[in-house]
């Protein structure tokens, strides 16, 4: 009996915070007018979430890039397909490991990061004190950094892509000596812009706002002491990863199901 | 019904309960305007809730509270803080935005709503350091500030928007002599040079009854004594006297309650 009225409850709890995410959400994009009227506030946090993000990003889409002309070339060779590395190459990226993996590092770099600030400032009662001197911390604090994430999630995903594109250039041509043309030539034929590449921007969309969205809430919801702020920074890391992981599914399901 | 002309704040039978606690059973209070009022108490009595309640941060379960004459828990958000530009307060931990400069913090709020040129700002920032003795400092971060520092620079900001009223919420704790004797000056001068009301909630006696015109002591959700520091010190109540003279045992035990000595040490129950 007692476990079962555990249940309920972590259920119930579960459910509230959803229902104040959902809120802070709404309260956001409510503060969308008056943040476009200070641009140099949401410039200044798309320098610290997005360009600062840029390393590893730019890093890891190049190591990705290379790991794949590697094992496409082995699988493509033995049926004599090598030429077409490039296609998969640049599909795997757009279509797939550009958004998703580019989301993931942007949920451990960015968003633990937004967490631990905006954890800490509450800590430090510095979200009160703003309120008391009658400036909305949601507007001046949450809602330009919601904002610079979402923008910053598609261009980094973007830049993750041409990287990889580039990694796997440099394994596939450079390494292994795939014709260079035929990498190219079939890439260019066969990829999509619409069916690939706008699809892989509107997951990278998405993932932008749901990572983004769960670090903000999760620091401005934390305990706010070390011990919660350091747990929020770890729900957000986890949350982050599973729900882009999750939200990547169902999105290809939609996208290139035939159902 | 209540003379909010003498009276900044006027609070009437104010309940405040935090889930199944009450940490407010209907207390009534009257903050005289141009005077300094503190609100005293032993820890966990609540006394920073009430700066928040006043300030409107949270409502209350039930009574009233007004300030200048405005019903602080109905009034709609936008008129809450155009209230709130008029109040200042100054958090224990000074609660400076750790992201920018000394100089940048006392300018915030100016810059936020004021709308006065960068040059006037600067002015202003500059006259307001000057006033807690902080203008050699506008170029360091918070960080690199003592806490009494970090304080006195709040101060400044508090009085950025030169506030009728300014909220002290426990303004001593964690400051050694010094700091603590240029604090007291600070609350006693800015209050009679700028014209303020002050309410300072505290637990240090000394300090507090040195400047206070006027105290109310909070226990147990209730006000268990107010007058004058003088008064107060010859209350009646065995309580009050007890906490305005800091004796270990008295009407406040020294102890927790707990079972009885004698057999919780000779019961063999393992500790759990």
């Amino acid at each position: 009996m007692n476990a079962l009225q555990q249940l309920g409850h972590n259920a119930l709890v579960a459910l509230q915070r959803l229902g104040r995410a959902s809120l802070f959400l709404w309260a956001l994009l409510m503060g969308l007018p008056s943040l476009l009227l200070r641009l140099p506030l949401l410039i200044q946090q798309v320098f610290s979430v997005g360009v600062l993000s840029l390393v590893i990003v730019v890093v890891a889409g190049l190591f990705v890039g290379m790991v794949l002309g590697l094992q496409g070339y082995y699988t493509l060779v033995d049926f004599g397909a090598e030429e077409s590395l490039g296609v998969m190459v640049a599909l795997s990226l757009v279509r797939e490991l550009g958004p998703v993996v580019a989301a993931l590092l942007f949920a451990g770099r960015a968003g633990s990061a937004l967490t631990a600030e905006i954890g800490l400032m509450k800590a430090t009662e510095q979200l009160s004190g703003m309120e008391m001197m009658a400036v909305d911390p949601l507007k001046r604090v949450i809602a330009p950094r919601f904002f610079a994430g979402v923008l910053s999630m598609p261009l980094l995903a973007a830049i993750f892509s041409a990287v990889g594109v580039m990694g796997g250039y440099i394994a596939g041509v450079g390494l292994l000596g795939v014709d260079a043309g035929a990498f190219w030539s079939q890439m260019q034929a066969r990829v999509d812009f619409y069916e690939d590449i706008m699809n892989g921007v509107i997951k990278s969309i998405a993932f932008g706002i749901v990572v983004t969205w769960i670090a903000v809430f999760e620091g401005y919801d934390a305990v706010p002491t070390s011990e919660g702020v350091s747990r929020a920074t770890t729900r957000t890391v986890v949350y982050a990863s599973l729900a882009v992981l999750g939200l990547d599914f169902v999105l290809t399901a939609l996208m290139f199901g035939e159902v | 019904m209540t003379d909010t002309i003498d009276n900044l704040v006027v609070v009437r039978g104010l309940t405040f309960k935090f889930g199944s606690r009450v940490i407010f059973d209907g207390i009534d209070l009257d903050l005289q305007r141009g005077k300094v009022t503190a609100i005293m108490g032993p820890s966990g009595t609540g006394k920073t809730t009430l700066l928040r309640l006043i300030g409107g941060q949270i409502r209350p379960t039930a009574g009233t509270l007004y300030v200048d004459g405005h019903e602080v828990p109905r009034l709609p958000r936008g008129e809450l803080f155009e209230l709130r530009k008029r109040m200042g307060m100054l958090f224990q931990s000074g609660a400076l935005l750790t992201d920018l400069s000394v100089f940048d913090n006392v300018a915030f709020p100016l810059r936020e709503h004021s709308g006065l040129p960068e040059a006037m700002v600067r002015d202003l920032v500059l006259m307001k350091l000057e006033a807690v003795g902080l203008r050699g400092a506008q170029r360091l971060m918070p960080s690199e500030l003592s806490g009494g520092m970090a304080r006195r620079v709040a101060l400044a900001r508090a009085i950025a928007l030169d506030p009728m009223m300014i909220m002290y919420d426990e303004p001593f704790t964690g400051q050694d002599p010094i700091s603590m004797g240029v604090l007291v000056k600070l609350i006693r001068d800015l209050n009679a040079v700028l014209g303020l009301t002050s309410i300072i909630v505290s637990h240090d006696v000394a300090e507090t009854s040195a400047i206070a015109d006027y105290i109310y002591v909070l226990s147990q959700g209730k006000v268990v004594g107010q007058g004058t520091p003088e008064a107060l010190r010859e209350s009646d109540s065995e309580w009050v006297r007890q906490f305005m003279q800091g004796t270990p045992d008295g009407p406040v035990p020294f102890h927790y309650p707990a079972d009885d000595y004698a057999e919780e040490l000779l019961s063999n129950e393992a500790r759990r």
